[in-house]
Formats: structure tokens, C-alpha cells, sequence
């Protein structure tokens, strides 16, 4: 192949002065060093601090660099990728502090007996006691919401998508996006609202503190279902009326079946949401210290509000409270596991 | 403001796979090469090295030298920014900034390099560029208006425009057509022949008859098959490539007998 | 057309998937189906056409078949008949009532929620000076001068949280999106998603127990050598004041406003962002360029949501802050601030009577904002939803 015998113009600048591939590193690593020399003398080094003046003297220090060999493009986007790397390592500090934290200050009371025995007889500074009363709390009043919401929820979003047009399906469509936006404590306070005019003002149970969940957990389910509908390719449908099913069976054996798993994944999801509520629960199903099966009557224990009684007395109860709080944290986990398990099971038999 | 471009046993890599391999070709200036070859024979993909385009897409790699103006577009000082702004690049779809108005689209290139451009300046671009690209008269009323209220083939000429106004060496065209209807691929034909007297072109094009027309030169890419790399089979001035070309695979194709 | 994201599913933030979606139902006004281009209309039509139970049934095809499906049931009728059969329609009819009648409970629902919270907010409401002077802790104030810096308090922690938050979920959203490799990009986004899914009480916990040590030593280098500024001065250990619980509150909702931001970013068309590269665009140029104007007011709707968030939680201000009931921009003093929903959690339980009308009052004005963030929220959805329509 012939190469170009003579630049036709003015030589072309494809080059441009460029920092080496190892500069940001050296840039990191030079600062850190700085950073940690200063803050030796001054005697104040610790991490935060190192890392806050690394962070500092690494933007400044490369994106002064590059200002002067590459000019001021390439340095407004090495500042911009120092800027954005920096925000998202500063996420990760809660999270793995957050998750660190729960673990091993709720190892310390964490154990099978913790899981197993209630707060009867439990005073002062004994270590003994333990979330079983709450746990079973927990889980009554967040399957009482599930029962209430799921099958609203269903239905709700099977009108919205398959029925739903004109005024009344964009009313409930724009209200239910307003319900998801309901502070729990406000939920707890309808729910209140209700039983105490319903029931008189000492009424408290499970029961209220479930509608005060399925308030919160409705929106969500309807959110989740109605996208899971819309995923069903209209084909199917079509296919099926084309073979005379009346619709509302079209919708049991075919819509629904076929987003059965996104579904299940989406009440999952909303379940592990509200699971952790503690606020509302706080105003309607109270605390107790020993077990309590009837949803319709009296207090309960629940992990949250739990959790929240035992901080507040601080002593053992602080580590009593990391234990639930571990405890909670890994229902909340188990119940994403599972949902996101079911969700990947079925996901290629829906054709997506 | 023309530049030729020789490419030399370029072989292109998505990570381990061999996408095109060992393509040399001459890309003379101020002229307008064709690329056509079947669907997936790596036209495409070699269109996009010329401006280090591939390297978009997570573990695409070339080797080999694409040399412009005596510069090695793959040594390793060069920068690719630098490289897309000598070389331009008009794309399949239509794709102005729907954010921004006619004029800015225009500007959108020159104002990277020159932040602080003077009203005078930017309006004389914003003329030169649209009348380079034909689109002058039926937008000069409307600069202000967003780029997507404008039809498709019009919209695809404001992506021309925009990419000569930063007045690049080279510009690249893939498949500018394919979605315009044919009185609008005809404006963009006509426009190809008038830009080819400032800028070297080439242009990716399924449309044999579109190559015939607009082309100097015409390179045939085939592949042998499914999971094969493509290869460049040969290259020649367009009439010879139509009438009398050496590969019978070429005249295969071109004769519309495969592809 | 705006593609439900695939991903949304998995998401465990209610706004997960709202911003594209609140798009689709609100472009395309009838949400009829799968949002796949043209195919929407007819089918939208052919639902209409043959199963609005008030049209007799026309279409032969599926009429036909079906009323041999359930013809055994019937007398003997013509050969073929085009009328529907009476079982199904009425089953269908019914399907529709109830589902229908459904969606219209949660209408009822959220209509029972406000008035409720008025109902038993009312004596409170129309109570006399006198009444409302007996509950301690009013201290001699009117509601409107008691739910003042209340309403204030929640304000401004949230807008504290929310400045806090935004920079840094836009950072997050875009490393995930366009600085991280793909595959890394998924299980980041999956990191972030398990982050929104961790309970109020536990942040609560980690703020108190955790941040505010942490947090200690900067609040006191910030008031020492920024302590010239009201804003920042006079702080006392511990870390109780409202910046620790704003910051705290940040935590909790910039996995909500990363998720929403990080689907809007990933459907920034590659075209657009094609072009600013091959302009000689920059990484950071190109994001400015083709990223940042595609999902402004994606960005913007998400914060709101994360503000709606911010404003109505209880338990993370409830652990950490120390309470007051200042008009106060001490950011750094405790005992100057306290939330809505923090305030009633903490009386509640204690309340009887009167006090629990007033509580139930201030937390029918927590209601009122948060309604109308949340509105503002969607109205700016369903703009950008006409908006990239035009596309």
C-alpha cells in the first residue's frame, strides 16, 4: 500500500499532550501520602480524615496537572470522573459500615435461644430473653397486610390494565402514585383514626397496625402488578380471544399466568418494604412482652417497634435492639433472596 | 482540509473474537469511498475504527496502523477525542440533540473547543455549515426551533452540518440513507458529491445503485461465514468494481446473486 | 415509546420504576397493553370492539367458537350464532364490576385517610385557648404557633438531606450508568437497591449509635473554623442536631433517587450520546451534552420523590435528633428542631384526649406537603413524558 507521499496542509494534531495512563494513580497515591504526612504532624490522622484530604489534594493536584499538560477539557473531565468516583465511594462508606455495624453488634445477644424465647420475666440488666414473641408479631400483622393488600392490589391493577380507560382509570392511576407517597406515621395515624372511633379510643391490636401496612403496602403491589400485566405481549391475548375465551377468563388463564412469577416477585418486594416499618406500628400495635397469636386483640411485639423500646432503654437493651435489628435485616434479605430467585426461575418462560 | 487516510493489515477484536481481519486500503482524498458488502460483514464495525469510534463498545480493540496524514491514528500518544474531531461521523439514524435548537445543535462541536464564541462568529458558522449541508433555505427562519421538529431527511443534514462545522479532515457516513425515504436520500446524494470536493468521505452503504452513483472509489467486504472474521475482498474505482470486477464473489453480489 | 425498564421488577424502591412508567401511561393516555409502538391502538380497539359488554358481539371469529365453548349448557340454537352467550357475559361483567369496583376502594381509601385525619384532628382544631393551654407541652401556644416550627423542623431537614443527597445520587447513578463496567454497573445497582431495602429502625440505630461518634469530630472542625457563620455555630457534642439527622435522612434516600436517576441515565438513546462522541466530545462533555438534558427532569422528579420520602420519616429523626421547637438555622445546636412525624412518634404513645387531636393535626399538615410534593412530582413526570414523546 502506498503511504502519503507529502502532508497535503498543516501537519494534524492528533496528538495532544496526554498524562500517562498511571497518572491518576500516581496522583491518588502521592496524595495519600501527603495527606497523611500533614495530618501525622498535626496530629490528627485518622481515616476520615486521611481520605477526606487524599480526596482533596488528588482533584486539585491531577486536575491541575492536567489543566497545564492537556489543557482545560481533559481536565474538566478528569475532575468530573474524580468528582463522580468520589461520590459513589462515599456511598458505599454507610452501606458497609451500616452492614458491618448490624453484624457484629448483633452477634453479641444473636442467637438460637434470642430467637426463641420472649420478654416474660425479663428485668434490669439479664442478658436472657429474646424476639420470638416479636418475630411472631411481625409476621402476623405483615400477613394480615398482605392479606388485605394483595388481593386489592390484583384486582386494582388488573382493571387498570385491562379494563381501565377514560376519567375514572386515570383518577385511580394518579391517586394511587399520590398513596405511595404517604408518610407511614400517617398511615399509622388513619388506622388509629379508624378502629378508635370504631372500637373506642383503648382499642389496640395487630389488626390495626396491618391497614395501617396495607395503606402503605397497596400502592406498591398495584405499582408492580400493573407493570408485570403490561409485560404480557399483547399477542397472547389477542391469540386467546381469537380462540373465543370470554375475556375475564383470558385474564385468569393467560394474563395472569403468564406474569404469575413477576407477581410473586413484586409482593415479595413490597412485603420486605413494610416489614421493617416501625413508626405506624409504633401508634397502633404498641409492645408487649409475651406473645400474642389474635391479631384482632390486644398489643403485639414487633422486630421494629422492638428494636426501637430496647434502644430507648439503653444498657442491655442497646444490644438487644443491634440483635433484633440483625434479626429483621435478615428476613428483609431473605425476602429479596427468594423474590429475586423466583424472579430469575421464570423469567425465560415468559419470553422476555 | 482533505487528508488521505492508508490503512495497513488492520484486524479488529470484540475481546476475543475476530470481527474484521487484515483489512489494507487506500482512502484517497477529496474523493468518496463506498464500503457494501453483506449484512454483518464487518463494514461497519472497520467504518467506526477509522475515528475510534469502536472503542465505545466494552472490549473492542484493533491492531494494525490506520495512518492519516503520516499519523498512526492508533499510536499510543494519540488521543481518540483528538482523532473524532478530524474525523467526522454522520450516523444510520438521525440523531440531533432534541434539546437543542437548530443553531445549537450546529454549534454544538465547535463550542467543546471555543467556549466563549463571539455572536458574529457562531452565526457565520451556524450560515456556512447549514448552506454546506443544503439545509440553509428551508431552516434559516427557524433557527431557534428544537432539531427534531425538523422531517428526517432534513434532520440528517443538520447532522451533517453539524459535523462540518467543526471542519474535519474526513467524514464518515454509515448507512445515511437507510432510514430516509428517497427524495430525501436524493438531497443527501447530491449533497455527498458537492462535500466531496472539501472532505475525503467514505460511506457504508447496503444500496448498490446509491454506491454506483455517489462513489469514486468502492471496497467489497464479505465474510465467509457465521463466527468468521470479515475481510476486505478488493477495492477499485467504481466503474471498474461495477463493470469488470476481479473477484467472482464481488460480481456475485454485486449482480444481486448473494447478500 | 418509552420501554418499561426490565430491571424495575427487582427493584425494591416504590419510585423504582415510576418515572418511565408514570411516561407511558401518561403518553399514551389509555393504557391498553404492552407499550409496543403501534400495536397498542389496535389492540386498545379490538378490546373495544369485542368485549365492552354494552356492544352486542360482532366480531364472528371469537364469538362463534365461543358460544360453542359453552353451548353445551344452552338450549339447541341456530347453526351459528352471533350472540353472546349468557354465562360468560354475565361472568365477564362481573370480573369487570369487581375489579373496577376495586380501584375505586382505593379512591375511597385515600378520601378515608383525609377525612379521618380530620375528623379526629377537629377538636383540636376548633379548640379554645384554654383547652389547648392544659396539655403541657403545647406551653401556652395556638396550634398554628405550635405546628410552625414543627412544619419548619421537617422542612428543613429534609431540604438539608435532599442537598446532601442529590450531588451525591447523581454521582452514584452516573458511575453506575457510564464509569463503571457493565457488568460491575449490575450488581452496583443491585448494592444500591438492597440499600433502600434496609429498615428505618436499623438506620436509626447505625445514625445514633454509629454516625453521630463519626460525625463528631467534623460538625466540631466545622464549627470552629466556620463557626463565624450562624449557620454553623455553636455546636456541643454529641452529634444530635439536625445536619446529623438530615444526614441520616440522606442515606435513606439516595438509594431511591440513584435507582430512578440510574434508569433514566441508562435510556439516554445511544445516538444521542454517539454524537457528541464522534464530535470529539469527551467523556464528561458527551454527558453534559446528550446525559444531563435527557434526564433533567427525570433527575428532578426523583429528587422530589426522595423529598416526599425525606419529609414523612419518623424513626431515623426520632433516634438521632435532639428536640426543639425553634425557628433556628443553628444547624449544629441541639435541641432546636423537631420533625412532624418524629414529634408525633415520640407524644403518641403518652397522649390521651385532646392531644392526640392536636398530634393527629400536625400530622394532617405532615399529609398536606407531602401530598403536594408528591404532585408536584408527577406533574413534572408527565411533562417529561410529552416531552419524549416528540423523540
Amino acid at each position: 500500500m502506498p503511504v502519503a507521499t507529502a502532508p497535503a496542509s498543516s501537519a494534524l494534531t492528533l496528538t495532544g499532550n496526554r498524562l500517562p495512563r498511571w497518572a491518576p494513580w500516581a496522583s491518588v497515591a502521592g496524595s495519600a501520602l501527603v495527606a497523611w504526612g500533614v495530618l501525622v504532624l498535626t496530629g490528627e490522622h485518622t481515616a476520615t480524615t486521611v481520605a477526606a484530604l487524599t480526596a482533596l489534594l488528588h482533584a486539585v493536584a491531577l486536575t491541575s496537572v492536567s489543566r497545564y499538560v492537556e489543557g482545560p477539557r481533559r481536565a474538566t473531565d478528569r475532575l468530573a470522573t474524580t468528582l463522580v468516583t468520589v461520590a459513589f465511594l462515599l456511598a458505599l462508606v454507610p452501606l458497609v459500615s451500616l452492614l458491618w455495624t448490624v453484624v457484629s453488634r448483633g452477634a453479641v445477644l444473636f442467637s438460637g435461644t434470642f430467637l426463641t424465647t420472649d420478654m416474660v420475666g425479663v428485668f434490669g440488666d439479664m442478658t436472657s430473653g429474646g424476639v420470638a414473641h416479636a418475630i411472631v408479631g411481625t409476621l402476623m400483622v405483615t400477613l394480615t397486610a398482605t392479606l388485605i393488600s394483595v388481593p386489592i392490589g390484583l384486582l386494582t391493577a388488573i382493571y387498570l390494565v385491562e379494563y381501565g380507560r377514560g376519567p375514572l382509570a386515570k383518577g385511580i392511576t394518579f391517586f394511587v402514585d399520590v398513596m405511595t407517597g404517604i408518610p407511614s406515621i400517617v398511615a399509622g395515624l388513619f388506622a388509629f383514626a379508624l378502629f378508635t372511633l370504631l372500637m373506642g379510643p383503648a382499642y389496640r391490636s395487630g389488626l390495626m397496625g396491618a391497614v395501617a401496612l396495607a395503606v402503605l403496602m397497596t400502592p406498591v403491589v398495584i405499582r408492580s402488578v400493573e407493570e408485570m400485566l403490561r409485560l404480557v405481549p399483547n399477542e397472547l391475548r389477542e391469540a386467546s380471544y381469537a380462540l373465543g375465551v370470554p375475556k375475564w377468563l383470558t385474564i385468569l388463564k393467560v394474563v395472569l399466568r403468564t406474569s404469575v412469577a413477576g407477581i410473586v416477585t413484586g409482593v415479595m418486594l413490597a412485603i420486605a418494604r413494610v416489614i421493617g416499618e416501625t413508626a405506624p406500628l409504633l401508634i397502633t400495635v404498641g409492645m408487649i412482652t409475651r406473645t400474642n397469636w389474635d391479631v384482632f386483640e390486644g398489643r403485639m411485639a414487633t422486630l421494629p417497634v422492638f428494636a426501637y423500646s430496647q434502644y430507648q432503654q439503653g444498657g442491655v437493651g442497646v444490644d438487644r435492639a443491634w440483635a433484633a435489628a440483625l434479626t429483621l435485616i435478615l428476613i428483609v434479605m431473605l425476602l429479596n433472596l427468594v423474590a429475586r430467585g423466583i424472579s430469575r426461575a421464570f423469567r425465560p418462560k415468559t419470553g422476555r | 482540509m482533505s487528508k488521505r487516510i492508508d490503512v495497513e493489515n488492520l484486524d479488529v477484536y470484540y475481546g476475543d473474537f475476530l470481527a474484521v481481519e487484515g483489512v489494507s486500503m487506500a482512502i484517497e482524498p477529496r474523493s468518496v469511498t463506498a464500503l457494501i458488502g453483506p449484512s454483518g460483514c464487518g463494514k461497519s464495525t472497520f467504518l467506526r475504527t477509522l475515528n475510534r469510534m469502536h472503542e465505545v463498545i466494552p472490549g473492542a480493540r484493533v491492531e494494525g496502523r490506520a495512518v492519516m496524514d503520516g499519523q498512526d491514528l492508533y499510536a499510543p500518544e494519540v488521543d481518540p477525542v483528538q482523532v473524532r474531531r478530524q474525523v467526522g461521523m454522520v450516523f444510520q439514524r438521525p440523531n440531533p440533540f432534541p434539546t437543542m435548537s437548530i443553531a445549537d445543535n450546529v454549534l454544538a462541536g465547535v463550542r467543546l473547543n471555543n467556549k466563549r464564541i463571539s455572536k458574529g462568529d457562531a452565526a457565520d458558522t451556524v450560515e456556512r455549515s447549514l448552506r454546506g449541508a443544503n439545509l440553509w433555505n428551508e431552516v434559516k427562519d427557524r433557527l431557534d426551533k428544537p432539531g427534531s421538529s425538523l422531517s428526517g431527511g432534513q434532520q440528517q443534514r443538520l447532522c451533517i452540518a453539524r459535523a462540518i462545522a467543526v471542519e474535519p479532515q474526513v467524514l464518515l457516513m454509515d448507512e445515511p440513507c437507510s432510514a430516509l425515504d428517497p427524495i430525501s436520500t436524493l438531497a443527501i446524494e447530491d449533497l455527498m458529491s458537492e462535500l466531496k470536493n472539501d472532505y475525503t468521505i467514505v460511506i457504508v452503504t447496503h444500496n448498490m445503485q446509491q454506491a454506483a452513483r455517489v462513489s469514486d472509489r468502492t471496497a467489497f467486504f464479505n465474510i465467509a461465514g457465521t463466527g468468521q472474521p470479515g475481510k476486505l475482498i478488493e477495492m477499485a474505482d467504481t466503474p471498474t468494481m461495477f463493470s469488470s470486477p476481479s473477484v467472482p464473489a464481488t460480481e456475485d453480489y454485486i449482480s444481486g446473486r448473494f447478500g | 415509546m418509552t420501554p418499561v425498564p426490565t430491571s424495575s421488577q427487582d427493584s425494591t424502591v416504590p419510585g423504582g420504576g415510576q418515572a418511565p412508567h408514570g411516561a407511558v401511561t401518561t403518553a399514551a393516555g389509555t393504557p391498553a397493553g404492552v407499550p409496543a409502538g403501534g400495536r397498542r391502538t389496535t389492540a386498545a380497539t379490538m378490546d373495544e370492539d369485542m368485549h365492552d359488554d354494552s356492544s352486542a358481539w360482532a366480531a364472528p371469529g371469537p364469538t362463534a367458537v365461543d358460544h360453542r365453548v359453552s353451548g353445551h349448557a344452552q338450549p339447541p340454537a341456530p347453526a351459528v350464532s352471533l350472540r353472546a352467550s349468557g354465562a360468560s357475559r354475565v361472568a365477564d361483567t362481573i370480573f369487570k364490576g369487581v375489579s373496577g369496583a376495586t380501584g375505586v376502594l382505593i379512591l375511597v381509601v385515600l378520601a378515608a385517610v383525609a377525612g379521618f385525619l380530620v375528623l379526629r384532628a377537629w377538636p383540636a382544631l376548633t379548640a379554645s385557648p384554654d383547652e389547648l393551654a392544659k396539655i403541657s407541652w403545647m406551653n401556652g401556644q395556638s396550634l398554628l404557633e405550635y405546628v410552625g416550627p414543627l412544619v419548619f423542623g421537617t422542612l428543613l431537614s429534609a431540604i438539608l438531606a435532599l442537598g446532601l443527597a442529590v450531588p451525591l445520587s447523581l454521582g452514584i447513578a452516573l458511575f453506575i450508568t457510564h464509569y463503571a463496567p457493565r457488568r460491575a454497573a449490575q450488581a452496583l445497582g443491585y448494592v444500591i437497591d438492597l440499600l433502600a431495602a434496609i429498615p428505618s429502625v436499623v438506620y436509626g440505630l447505625w445514625g445514633a449509635l454509629w454516625l453521630a461518634p463519626v460525625l463528631d469530630p467534623i460538625f466540631r472542625w466545622l464549627s470552629d473554623t466556620l463557626g463565624f457563620i450562624p449557620l454553623f455555630a455553636g455546636y456541643t457534642a454529641p452529634a444530635r442536631n439536625v445536619l446529623a439527622a438530615a444526614t441520616v435522612l440522606a442515606v435513606m434516600i439516595i438509594p431511591i433517587i440513584t435507582a430512578v436517576s440510574r434508569e433514566v441515565f441508562f435510556q439516554t438513546p445511544v445516538l444521542h450520546e454517539e454524537a457528541a462522541l464522534a464530535l470529539g466530545a469527551t467523556r464528561w462533555e458527551t454527558i453534559r451534552m446528550a446525559v444531563l438534558p435527557f434526564g433533567r427532569s427525570g433527575l428532578v422528579s426523583a429528587s422530589m420523590l426522595g423529598l416526599g420520602r425525606a419529609l414523612g420519616e419518623t424513626m431515623a429523626v426520632l433516634m438521632i435528633l435532639s428536640p426543639g421547637y425553634l425557628f433556628s438555622f443553628f444547624l449544629l445546636k441541639p435541641g432546636q428542631h423537631q420533625s412532624i412525624a418524629a414529634n408525633i412518634a415520640a407524644k403518641f404513645p403518652e397522649a390521651s384526649g385532646l392531644s392526640v387531636s392536636v398530634l393527629i393535626a400536625t400530622g394532617l399538615a405532615l399529609f398536606v406537603i407531602t401530598l403536594a410534593v408528591n404532585m408536584v412530582a408527577r406533574w413534572i413526570i408527565a411533562r417529561r413524558a410529552e416531552f419524549s414523546g416528540a423523540n
